[in-house]
């Protein structure tokens, strides 16, 4: 496959030419109607039981308690397990502060880079996904170490109180600020999806010569055109965050997900019933993500943008 | 920020539109600024701080700090080299299975022509590639664990199934990279035009030679590039494994988080670091490889 690749595919339609009799797998099948059926269904009938099975299971193991029969009790409990409301109230917390604060810094040097400064585009970008390459337990060593230079370095120092401050139990910005740098990525693609649909300098200047002022040009003038792209954003970043656990968990805090490991010892059928509402959860958020864009393209696009939304797996 | 842009062009943008032209430049630069500030910040110096912490070493009553490659050597010896070669193992096998099973189903989807099984497809694949992490690992204790429930049906036990092991993750890390590939390379499934298939066979092209000549040069970007994807996401994966395995797999994913809380020997800190670092390095390779395909795939299909 490698060594094809160099030969660019526009000559290949035409070199392509020459009867020969041999024909391999699915495209040759393709010809007579009766055998892709088959191949297809029983790929797609594999797939199908590789894929619900676990969910499935995961279901009984939650309602049936051997020698008991069928309960309920792991969902009705779960309000008023220990912690529960703690660990979901951080977690959405954390996730409102990263959105809010991941669009604040994303949207207005996006549109920066739209209106009037060309060359700081691919700074930008870059920035933007040089977050990829990290994976989440080497950015968390890099945290770590930042973080002990508080206590060694700088307790003499006013940033000594920055640095007890961002490690606050009840609210840790230490997370919010690690889970924006990890969002980054997806929220710059879909913004940049969202504004490579409308002409940003032609509905400025529009705007402008009405004599709208900038603080309208942005909230009455653009949002609403990104719209759907800024609820894309937002989503996956709210996705990524009640499901990250790498980070939370080696800083020592304790949301959502690193909740769910800490009771799975003492209640099985609890954590796995809120593994599968967490699943649920993610589902619903994708299908309004994916009927939020009214414009086909970014109907299109919000599937293979959440493709690669979390990272933490 | 620098001497270049002084501060009171801030207070100038919310104004006139006489001078636009003349401050549009340094505008403009500064709505950008807070983004370049922040991963300046909260990306740069943790990345700094890996970096240098991975090659230097401070000497406790001193305080003097030197450089040495000794955390870099020993994250490269015994156990730590180790899980970092059963990581690459583990991503390289997972990514291939994973990859080939993707396209399989992709292919399935794009030439049903059923569109109501498409969109229902890349839908679920959208839901499932995302299920990673803790519930994912749940889900499969539920299922294939010690008392799961298809453990119990199937009597998998007796079988020598485990799920806590090298080939157990595989079964796992599948369930996520599957559905991964299937995005990844629908897309570049549906690009291949009927067009050049009818082109081709008006020629006289069998089906082998079509693909031979056609449908692989045009796909083999965007199925490297998935394989790459998939390799990437499998290797930086870390809370499906702790979940599940906690650490009798050697992965460096685990044996980093071990050495950050401390169970090992103190003053291993800096060798976590160095395997971050070389995590980084190996991540920042695949990447390098799946940006250019990824651009490369996108001029074909669109």
């Amino acid at each position: 496959m490698a060594a094809m690749t160099p030969t660019p595919a526009p000559t290949a339609p035409h070199t392509g030419a020459a009867p020969a009799g041999s024909a391999t797998q699915a495209p040759a099948s393709r010809r007579r109607r009766p055998r892709p059926r088959v191949w297809r269904g029983a790929v797609l009938l594999l797939a199908g039981a590789y894929f619900l099975v676990p969910l499935i299971a995961s279901f009984v193991f939650t309602v049936h308690v051997p020698g008991q029969g069928v309960s309920f009790e792991a969902y009705t409990q779960l309000l008023s397990a220990d912690g529960f409301t703690e660990s979901m109230l951080l977690s959405l917390g954390l996730a409102a502060a990263t959105i809010a604060l991941s669009l604040l810094l994303a949207v207005p040097a996006l549109v920066a880079v739209r209106l009037g400064s060309p060359r700081l585009r691919p700074v930008v970008e870059v920035m933007c996904m040089l977050p990829l390459v990290v994976p989440p337990i080497a950015l968390v060593t890099g945290i770590t170490t930042v973080l002990r230079w508080g206590p060694e370095h700088l307790s003499r120092t006013p940033f000594y109180q920055t640095f007890l401050a961002v490690q606050n139990e009840q609210f840790p910005v230490v997370l919010v600020l690690a889970y924006t740098v990890l969002a980054l990525p997806f929220v710059y693609r879909s913004l940049d999806a969202g504004l490579r649909a409308i002409d940003v300098p032609t509905l400025v200047e529009a705007a402008r010569s009405c004599g709208a002022g900038w603080p309208y040009v942005v909230l009455r003038v653009l949002l609403p055109n990104l719209r759907s792209s800024l609820a894309g954003a937002a989503f996956l970043t709210l996705a990524l965050v009640l499901g990250e656990f790498t980070i939370a968990s080696l800083l020592g805090f304790r949301p959502f997900a690193v909740w769910i490991v800490t009771i799975s010892g003492a209640h099985a059928r609890m954590s796995v019933a809120v593994s599968i509402l967490s699943l649920l959860i993610t589902w619903l958020l994708l299908l309004v993500l994916s009927r939020a864009g009214t414009n086909p393209a970014t109907v299109s696009s919000a599937p293979s943008t959440s493709a690669t939304s979390r990272k933490e797996s | 920020m620098s001497p270049s842009t002084p501060a009171s062009h801030p207070e100038g943008t919310a104004g006139g539109s006489t001078s636009r032209r003349r401050r549009r430049g340094p505008r403009t630069w500064l709505a950008a600024l807070p983004l370049l500030v922040f991963t300046g910040l909260c990306f740069g110096v943790p990345l700094g701080a890996i970096a240098f912490g991975a090659v230097t070493r401070t000497d406790a009553p001193s305080g003097a700090t030197r450089l040495t490659g000794e955390h870099l050597a020993r994250s490269l010896q015994g156990p730590y080299l180790g899980s970092l070669i059963g990581s690459v193992q583990l991503s390289a096998l997972t990514a291939l299975i994973g990859g080939v099973l993707g396209i399989l189903i992709a292919q399935a989807v794009v030439t049903s022509r059923s569109q109501a099984l498409r969109s229902a497809t890349l839908t679920a694949s959208g839901v499932l590639a995302n299920f990673g992490g803790v519930p994912l690992a749940f889900a499969f204790i539920a299922t294939v664990g010690i008392s799961g429930v298809v453990t119990q049906l199937a009597d998998l036990t007796s079988l020598g199934w485990s799920l806590y092991s090298f080939t157990g993750l595989t079964v796992v890390y599948l369930y996520f990279l599957i559905p991964l590939m299937v995005l990844v390379i629908a897309p570049a499934l549906d690009g291949l035009r009927p067009q050049w298939r009818e082109a081709a066979q008006n020629n006289g092209a069998t089906a082998w030679q079509f693909w031979r000549h056609v449908g692989l040069p045009v796909l083999a970007p965007s199925l490297l590039g998935g394989f790459v994807l998939l390799f990437g996401t499998a290797f930086a994966a870390h809370a499906t494994a702790a979940a599940l395995v906690g650490g009798s797999v050697p992965l460096v994913t685990l044996k980093i988080a071990d050495a950050l809380s401390g169970n090992v020997l103190t003053g291993q800190e800096n060798v976590a670091l160095a395997l971050g670092l070389d995590m980084i390095l190996i991540a920042g390779l695949v990447m390098a490889v799946y940006l250019p395909l990824q651009r490369r795939s996108a001029r074909w299909l669109r």
